[in-house]
This record gives C-alpha cells, sequence and structure tokens, in this order.
C-alpha cells in the first residue's frame, strides 16, 4: 500500500496522432518500468487492430514508480482511454478514477476538435490538468501561438505549459515532474474503512478470464477477499490483485488511492458493470458511488456470412466477442436476400469496422455488411411508437404518423482555406449551422446534422474534401421529426430489402440516381441486360440498366488446355456460389455497402 | 482391321524448342543452344511404338506437330517419326499431317524436306502483318519475311494455313479490319486468327501486373474486333467452324477437330497431354514438361502421369470442347458419357437469351452465344 500523498493518478487527452501513445512509452521508459529490451512501440496498446488503427479502445493502465527531485518515490498510475469519438462516453467514465490530466498538444497541428472534445470531459471530471506541447523537435511547431490557442479556445492556463519532444525524449523529466507537484494526490481515504471500489473497466483474456481494473476509494482489496459487485449483485473470490507495469504483477493488497487490476473468476464481461461500486461481502460500504449509465449502441447493421455454411461459426464467433464488449449488441436478422445473419449495433462506424475486422480476421469468416443505419422513431397514428432498427422492418406507410430520426451537434476545426468544402458537405447532408467561428487561422464550426448522414461515409468524405486537416467530433443532440421516406432498390424487377435505406424525401430522386448508378458498376455483366430501379412504395424515382455482357470467350483452346480451362471454369462457377444470387443476378458482396457511397 | 475411334484418333508430337521466347506466349517451350537431334528422334520413336503397342491397331486420322517451333526440327527427325507411326498404326487415306513453322527463310528452306517425309499442311505463325506489331510481339521475322515463307509453304503443301494475333496494343478496328483484308487475300484456305490473351506466366503478363501494356482493348472493342472478323471472314468465304478458326470448304483441320469432338489423341514429348480410351476407361496423359527430364525418361516411362477421367469430367470436357465448333455437340452423346442430361431449367434460360439453339438432339451456340462462351459453358456445366 501507497502513502496517499505519494500518489498520482491521471490521464492522457489528445487529438489523434499528437502523441499520447509515444509519451506513455516515453514515461514508462523513463522511469525503468519496463526493461530496456522489452520495450516495443504503443506498449499500451495491446490488441493487434488497436495498435493497427492507432486506436486504444480498452482503457489501460500503468503503474509508473518514480523517484522525484523531492526525495520521494512516487506511485503514477496512468490510465490510457480511447481517444476517437465512437468511445466518449467510455472515456468519461474512466476519467472518474484519476484526480488529473496531462492534455498533449501537437505544437505543430495547435488544437483540434477531439482536443477539445476529451478536455472537456476532464474538465467536467474536476481534473487539475498540465498542458503539454508535444513535438517541439519539429521546425514547424509554434509553441507560443499554440499555447495562447490553448488559452483562447479552451480558456485554461498555458504560460507554464510543458514543452517536450515524446520522441526525443527532450522534456519528458519535466513532465514527470509536473505529475508529481501540480496533480493532486487522491482525495483522503480510509485503509480501515468497509472496502469502496470503482469498477473502471474490464477485459477478457484468454487465459485469465475476465480481468477487472479498479481504482480503490476505500478500505483494501486483497487476494482471498470475497467481493460483491452492488449493481448486479454478483459475488466473486478474489483470485489476485495486482497493478501493470505494464505487465501484470501480483501486489499483496491495493489500498486507497490506488488503481490496479483484480482477477476474480468471473466469466464474462457482460457481468460487469463499468461504474460499479465493489465492496467486500460480509463487510459492505455505506453509499455506492453514482454509478453510470451502459453505452448503448447507435449505428445498426446487419452482418450476413458471405458462405451461408458459416452461419453457425459466426454465432459463436458473436457470441465471444459480445463477451468482451459489452456496448455491442446483436440479435438474429433473416433476409430473404442475404439468408441468415446478425443485427448488429455499434457505438459508431469505427466501433462497427472494428468489431467486423476481428470477426474476419481472428475467426476467418467472410462477412457481407449491409448499409449501416440508425434508430429511427416510428410514430403509428394511434400514437405508439416503435424503434425501427432495419429500413426492411418499415411497418405500412398508410399506418404512419410521422417520423423522427437521431441529431447530433457536431464539432469540425478546419483550416480557413477549406472551410467552403465543409460547410457544402454539411449542408449536402441536411445540416443547420449552429455556429462558425475562429481560432487563429482555423475555423470552428458546429452544425445539426442528422446522424443517419453521418454514419455511413460523411468522416471518409471530411477527411477527403480537407486533405486530412479537419478533424471532427460528435454529441448526441436527441430525436426530430422529418420526412422521411424508405426507399427500396429493384434489380432485374426483384426488390432486395438488404439494398433498402431511408432517406429524406427531397434526396430520395439524388440518392436514387446515385444508388442505381453504383450499382451498375459494381455489378458484373451478365449475359442478359439487369434493370436497376430505386422506388419509394411502388413509384420509380431512378432508373439504370446494366447492358449484357458482350464477351467472355477463351481464344484458344486445344488438346492440351482441356485440362486446364476446364478447372478454370469450374473455379467460375464455383466463384459464382460466392456471390449472392437475386432471381437471376448474382452481386458481389461489396456492393451492398459500396452501392451507398457518395461521391459528391 | 483398324478399330475406327468415335470422334477420330490423331497424335501429338510436341517440339519444345524456340529459336527465342515470345512475350505472350505460355506454351511449354525452350531455348537451348544445342539440341541433339539424334536423341530427341530416338526417343519419339521409341514413344510411338510404346504407345501403339498399348492402343492396338486404330485407324489414325492425323499427325500434328506443335511446338515451340517444328520447324526447327532436321526433316530427317520427321521422316523417323512418321516412319514409326506408319509402322504402329493403319493411317487413313486422307490422313493430315501438319507441322508449325515459323516463317524465317532459315525455316522455310525445310519445307521440301517436311514434304519429302509425308507432312501435307502447315500452320505458318504470321502473327502480325507490318513490322512494328511483329517487333511488338517480339517475333524474330519481319513481314516480307512472313509472306515469302507462305508463298515457300503454299507451293510446297496441298493446305497452308497461318497464324495472327489481333487485339492488340494500340489496335483500332479499322486497322485490323486492314489487316485482315490483307490476309484473307493470300491465297490460303484456313485461317486461325486468335484475340491476345495475356497469360500468367508470360513476359506480358508481368508488364500489365506492372502497370505497363497499355491500349489494349476493353470488352466492347473485343467483341467489336471479334464480330468484324467473323463478318469480313464470311464475306471472303471462310467459315467460323471454330471460335478462332476459319475454313474454307473442305480445309477445316482434321487434328484440331479431335479435340473439339472429344476424340483420343496420343499425346508425345514434353508437357504434351493425350486423352486414350483403353478398355472401356477414358484416360488422361501428361508428359514431363521439362526437355531433359523428359528424355531422361523416356527410356523407363518416368516422363508420363496418366489419372483415369470420371465421367463427368468426361461429359464436361466434351462440353467446353465441342460448344466452340459451329456444329456444337451431340446431346445424347454427352447424356450418355454423363449418365444424365444437362440442367433443362439452364438450357431453356439460355436460349431465352438467343445464346444457344437445338436442333434435333444437336445443342450449339448462336453468335451471340460464342462471343460468351465462357458464361454459358459454365451455366450448364455439370456437378
Ligand atoms: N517528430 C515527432 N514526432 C512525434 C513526437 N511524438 C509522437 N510523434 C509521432 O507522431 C505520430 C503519432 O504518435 P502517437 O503517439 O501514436 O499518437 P497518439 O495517436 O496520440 O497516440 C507517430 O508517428 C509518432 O512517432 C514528437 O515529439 N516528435
Ligand atoms: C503453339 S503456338 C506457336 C506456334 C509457333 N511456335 C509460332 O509461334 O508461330 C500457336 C499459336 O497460338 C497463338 N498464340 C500463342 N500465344 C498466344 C496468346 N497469348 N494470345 C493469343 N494467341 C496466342 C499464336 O498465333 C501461335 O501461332
Ligand atoms: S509463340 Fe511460338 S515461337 Fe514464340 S515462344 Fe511460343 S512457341 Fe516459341
Ligand atoms: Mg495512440
Amino acid at each position: 500500500m501507497t502513502e496517499l500523498s505519494r500518489i498520482r493518478n491521471f490521464s492522457i487527452v489528445a487529438h489523434i496522432d499528437h502523441g499520447k501513445s509515444t509519451l506513455a512509452d516515453r514515461l514508462i521508459q523513463l522511469t525503468g518500468t519496463v526493461a530496456e529490451r522489452d520495450m516495443k512501440e504503443q506498449l499500451l496498446d495491446a490488441m493487434d487492430i488497436e495498435r493497427e488503427r492507432g486506436i486504444t479502445i480498452k482503457a489501460n493502465t500503468v503503474r509508473i514508480e518514480y523517484p522525484a527531485q523531492d526525495g520521494h518515490t512516487y506511485v503514477l498510475n496512468l490510465i490510457d482511454t480511447p481517444g476517437h469519438v465512437d468511445f466518449a462516453y467510455e472515456v468519461s467514465r474512466s476519467m472518474q478514477a484519476v484526480e488529473g490530466s496531462l492534455l498533449v498538444v501537437d505544437a505543430t497541428q495547435g488544437v483540434e476538435a477531439q482536443t477539445l472534445a476529451n478536455v472537456y470531459q476532464a474538465i467536467d471530471a474536476n481534473h487539475e490538468i498540465v498542458p503539454v506541447l508535444n513535438k517541439i523537435d519539429l521546425p514547424a511547431s509554434e509553441p507560443e501561438r499554440v499555447k495562447e490557442q490553448i488559452e483562447d479556445v479552451i480558456g485554461i492556463e498555458a504560460h507554464d505549459a510543458v514543452e517536450i519532444s515524446a520522441k526525443t525524449g527532450l522534456g519528458i523529466p519535466d513532465v514527470l515532474e509536473a505529475i508529481v507537484q501540480r496533480l493532486p494526490a487522491p482525495a483522503a481515504g480510509d485503509p480501515d474503512a468497509p472496502l469502496k471500489a470503482m469498477l473502471v473497466d474490464s477485459k477478457y483474456d484468454q487465459y485469465l478470464g475476465v480481468i477487472v481494473i479498479v481504482r480503490i476509494i476505500d478500505g483494501t482489496l486483497k487476494k482471498g477477499d470475497r467481493i460483491r459487485m452492488i449493481k448486479t449483485g454478483g459475488t466473486y473470490d478474489v483470485d489476485d490483485v495486482g497493478v501493470y507495469r505494464p505487465a501484470m504483477t501480483s501486489v499483496p493488497s491495493l489500498g486507497p488511492g490506488e488503481i490496479g487490476y483484480l482477477n476474480a473468476s468471473i466469466k464474462q464481461v457482460r457481468d460487469t458493470r463499468v461504474g460499479d461500486t465493489i465492496t467486500l461481502e460480509k463487510r459492505q460500504c455505506e453509499t455506492a458511488l453514482p454509478g453510470f449509465k451502459p453505452s448503448v449502441p447507435v449505428v445498426f447493421c446487419g452482418l450476413f456470412p458471405v458462405d451461408t455454411n458459416d452461419f453457425d461459426d459466426m454465432r459463436d464467433a458473436i457470441e465471444k466477442l459480445a463477451l468482451n464488449d459489452a456496448s455491442f449488441s446483436y440479435e438474429m436478422e433473416t433476409s430473404a436476400a442475404l439468408g441468415f445473419g446478425f443485427r448488429c449495433g455499434f457505438l459508431g462506424l469505427l466501433h462497427l469496422e472494428v468489431i467486423r475486422d476481428r470477426l474476419e480476421r481472428e475467426y476467418d469468416i467472410e462477412l457481407i455488411t449491409t448499409a449501416p443505419s440508425v434508430i429511427f422513431h416510428v410514430y403509428s397514428r394511434d400514437g405508439e411508437m416503435t424503434e425501427l432498427h432495419n429500413p426492411a422492418d418499415m411497418p405500412d406507410p398508410a399506418t404512419i404518423d410521422h417520423i423522427e430520426e437521431p441529431r447530433i451537434k457536431a464539432t469540425v476545426l478546419v483550416p480557413d482555406e477549406y472551410l467552403g468544402d465543409v460547410l457544402k458537405l454539411c449542408q449536402d447532408r441536411r445540416g443547420i449551422q449552429m455556429d462558425l467561428t475562429y481560432a487563429g487561422t482555423r475555423a470552428m464550426v458546429v452544425y445539426d446534422l442528422p446522424l443517419a448522414e453521418v454514419v455511413f461515409d460523411f468522416y471518409d468524405r471530411l477527411k477527403s474534401v480537407t486533405k486530412g486537416y479537419a478533424s471532427f467530433d460528435y454529441q448526441m443532440l436527441g430525436y426530430r421529426e422529418d420526412n422521411l421516406v424508405k426507399m427500396q432498390v429493384l434489380v432485374n424487377d426483384e426488390p432486395v430489402d438488404a439494398l433498402s435505406i431511408m432517406v429524406h424525401r427531397d434526396r430520395a430522386e439524388g440518392r436514387g440516381r446515385a444508388m442505381c448508378e453504383k450499382l451498375k458498376e459494381l455489378i458484373p455483366r451478365h449475359m442478359f441486360k439487369i434493370p436497376i430501379q430505386a422506388a419509394i412504395g411502388g413509384r420509380v424515382i431512378a432508373r439504370e440498366t446494366l447492358s449484357a455482357m458482350r464477351k467472355d470467350v477463351t481464344a484458344k483452346c486445344y488438346g492440351g488446355d482441356a485440362t486446364r480451362k476446364k478447372k478454370l471454369l469450374e473455379k467460375q462457377k464455383a466463384g459464382k456460389k460466392k456471390m449472392r444470387q437475386f432471381g437471376k443476378v448474382e452481386i458481389p458482396q461489396e456492393a451492398f455497402i459500396n452501392a451507398l457511397k457518395m461521391d459528391g | 482391321m483398324a478399330e475406327i475411334v468415335e470422334g477420330g484418333f490423331g497424335l501429338y508430337i510436341h517440339w519444345p524448342f524456340c529459336a527465342a521466347k515470345c512475350p505472350y506466349c505460355d506454351f511449354n517451350s525452350h531455348v537451348t543452344r544445342t539440341v541433339d537431334h539424334g536423341a530427341w528422334a530416338d526417343a519419339y520413336v521409341r514413344e510411338i511404338a510404346r504407345l501403339a503397342a498399348e492402343t492396338g491397331d486404330q485407324r489414325l486420322d492425323s499427325v500434328y506437330f506443335g511446338g515451340g517451333t517444328p520447324s526447327l526440327m532436321e526433316p530427317a527427325t520427321v521422316q523417323a517419326i512418321l516412319d514409326a507411326v506408319r509402322a504402329g498404326w493403319s493411317v487413313a487415306n486422307d490422313w493430315e499431317v501438319t507441322l508449325e513453322a515459323n516463317p524465317t527463310s532459315v525455316e522455310a528452306a525445310r519445307f521440301a524436306g517436311y514434304r519429302e517425309a509425308g507432312v501435307n499442311r502447315v500452320s505458318v505463325g504470321v502473327q502480325a502483318l507490318d513490322d512494328a506489331s511483329l517487333k511488338a510481339l517480339g517475333r524474330l521475322h519481319s513481314k516480307d519475311e512472313a509472306l515469302a515463307a507462305l508463298e515457300v509453304a503454299r507451293s510446297t503443301f496441298d493446305r497452308v494455313s497461318f497464324d495472327l494475333i489481333y487485339a492488340r496494343q494500340g489496335q483500332s478496328l479499322s486497322d485490323w479490319r486492314d489487316e485482315l483484308l490483307r490476309g484473307l487475300d493470300l491465297g490460303t484456305d484456313h485461317l486461325s486468327l486468335y484475340q491476345l490473351t495475356i497469360e500468367p506466366g508470360t513476359a506480358f503478363w508481368d508488364r500489365k501486373q506492372a502497370g505497363g501494356l497499355k491500349g489494349l482493348p476493353d470488352e466492347d472493342l473485343g467483341a467489336d474486333l471479334y464480330e468484324a472478323t467473323a463478318e469480313l471472314c464470311a464475306e471472303h468465304g471462310f467459315e467460323a467452324y471454330e471460335v478462332s478458326n476459319f475454313a474454307r470448304d473442305g480445309a477445316r483441320s482434321t487434328h484440331n477437330l479431335i479435340y473439339w469432338n472429344a476424340g483420343d489423341w496420343g499425346g508425345i514429348g514434353p508437357g504434351a497431354h493425350g486423352r486414350l480410351t483403353l478398355g472401356g476407361e477414358r484416360i488422361a496423359t501428361e508428359q514431363t514438361l521439362l526437355p531433359k527430364d523428359w528424355l531422361a525418361g523416356v527410356p523407363d516411362g518416368r516422363h508420363e502421369s496418366r489419372h483415369l477421367l470420371s465421367s463427368l469430367d468426361r461429359a464436361n470436357e466434351y462440353l467446353m470442347m465441342g460448344l466452340r465448333l459451329r456444329d456444337g455437340i451431340s446431346l445424347t452423346r454427352l447424356e450418355s458419357m454423363a449418365g444424365r442430361p444437362l440442367d433443362a431449367n439452364r438450357l431453356t434460360d439460355l436460349e431465352g437469351y438467343g445464346l444457344v439453339e437445338r436442333s434435333g438432339s444437336r445443342l450449339a451456340v448462336t453468335e451471340a452465344g460464342r462471343m460468351v462462351l465462357n458464361r454459358v459453358v459454365s451455366e450448364l456445366l455439370l456437378e
């Protein structure tokens, strides 16, 4: 157990690529927490996909022991949180477990949308904040300008920001001193009181089962304790308690102010609830922590196995993934076109992509992803509201009074020269401008946008129109009525349910035309011509014709070619089985998602 | 009495050597400095005797010397081979003996010798009728040399065919029409006209993968070129009796018809394939690719592998090969091979799209169907 005054708990908030992971690596390295030879880049980003995409999905924690200039050794607990907007809610919860934050800003870039979103969460959590200007080794860095910007835009004191290069190691000792000097020790806690600990996060380890990250408020936690989770009511025997250095290291006990892990043979992540209060079965604390709302999925899509024989494997894989990710929901779905699959809910598009990648990669299942959609609220004439998760389930329009859709407040920071493109993009996506201000040469644009227009390819488009210079973040605003209709796509006169989408009536023609044109490119030519139509109700609003294939014949085929050419044709025949058959038309799997991408 | 084989019986002799490797070619061809002609002649002769002993006396309809570049063979080698063939089988009165020839002057000089040995037809690899294209195709001959060699061929042999490759880089529809019109005027009675195919393992393939080889036709231009080819040939009295083969009356290639009609043929030489009906079973034979392995393997038979074709394989091969012909296939024969008929719904669909036609028990592709033959066949393949 460590004396409270010698503990500092903190997180690092930063926009993506501003150097959060690199700084964490340096802190770990400089304090000798990891032997030099075990040092790999980005120690905290454990999962492969996290490493590849440079994003952290689960909260990670590491304990660093630091002999400070005042002669005392301090225990520094760093909680590393996801930086992406999909996981904003997770971030806000982990922030409750620490008292301070390092605000890392790339001194060549300045404040970005994620910087803002994350720092406001730190402020909301009453953190003491130490601004850190990174990448000052780069000639393009402008620490003075960025300090001013932090003061102007965020409104926190920045003249004594620590200037560092996480890459070269310059200034890292100053960061460590600032943590000790400028961040507060945890509020007083009583080691002898009944255990009161916060469940910060939990994750599944294939060898150890569920590992729970905890922050002790009062009391002590040790191996052999029988604990109780107040919200879920579960009781467990603690097999191990420890800290991450960053390797898991057992300790005899954890006391007030400390952060570590516990392992108690919990079977599923779903059995734990982030924010829950952990106490002792025999000696319970009097009051529980306030707790958190569970995070809810906002983006939905259908996932279907390309090979229908993979359905059982897919179900197993989804169940396994769900054990480790309570924010992801799934239910079985049957589609006339795609067969058996799942309708899955995600926190955002990135979350969707991560789960899909993991299914494909770790479980080796090829998937068809249908268009992402949001939850619409459909009000019937008799006043009842139903949640519509899948456009294919839309009730008869005659019974509908009105439809509401989720709206978001989107904040975009963008250099001047791209402002026009960003405004156009937001307008095109049915946005309503809420605010437009300047911070230096950058504009901050705030829009009220339908989430449905954003979940798909808004972020990709934003990146492409601004050459990657814009940053983006959003918050939910609530539901609002609009003139929404279901648009169907008919291929060779047959409706393809997996291509149905909800659209604004005024935009239906444009979207319909774009989808038909896209499908015309995506569907290979067949032996006959294929009409492709978009329709609302029974009315066709757009139409394209895919002309028949004109030529596919092997020029030369003699005795020696028979064996090889026959194999090729058999392969061609087998390949067709991988496509989805709609009547007589075969549609390649990538068409389902690519048909919806809007180029303009 | 010699036995008569359904679909015909032929012998394919593969000569694996070339003077240089063409960048589009995926045939089993090798460039070496020296060839021991005597040793090769002996090996072929030995193979022929072995095969003849196995098949027993059948009426042989055709022999085909393919390559590689068979016009690099010594006439004496061709002579020795054909002597062995006559000793092994009864040959048909009108048997066809074809040799593939490259049109250089050196090779043309051997034509008379080949005729002496018994060759009665040559297929000349002209490929293009202008020097720039010949160069782009990596050919060693010029246009004038090719025309001269063709002239020698016509005066030496009764039957002469030549090959052209079209749908080349940057070739427009009118370029090809002009070239083909000149080709049709060269006085032969048979033409093989192939659209350039970029085959894996060739220099062209690598160039294309690397983003080079620009200006190849797209599907639509390919289709236009093909249609123009059929049209011009028809106007000049050449019937499109197979996808890429055009003949005046009575000038169809007996040998190639054996392949397309799923007859039997022996395959001798490096990489040669054969199909033999022995004791009621259909057997696929395949010989070793590398010339030196083949030569070394002949004495003890290590150079050949064989496998039995299932009734489905057999039927599917007939379907794939036979539909290349304007005359198509016999559904009765196909059914007796497969033990069941083709999928009736698919046939009806294909008829509905105007891609196939039935008349009596014959099934053939239409002109539109021939252009998408791969699709038609993969629809109909039996599983
Ligand atoms: N030149 C320079 N590059 C840095 C510095 N810190 C981080 N980087 C680079 O910036 C990129 C993003 O860093 P990373 O730590 O992954 O950022 P994160 O997304 O905030 O975790 C990486 O390529 C780092 O190597 C620095 O101080 N100087
Ligand atoms: C066995 S090959 C070569 C015969 C002979 N060695 C020659 O090159 O003239 C027979 C014919 O196939 C054709 N051919 C070879 N490769 C081809 C390709 N990649 N695409 C189209 N035709 C090809 C050529 O017209 C060639 O004459
Ligand atoms: S095309 Fe003919 S000459 Fe050229 S490498 Fe192939 S076989 Fe030899
Ligand atoms: Mg990172």
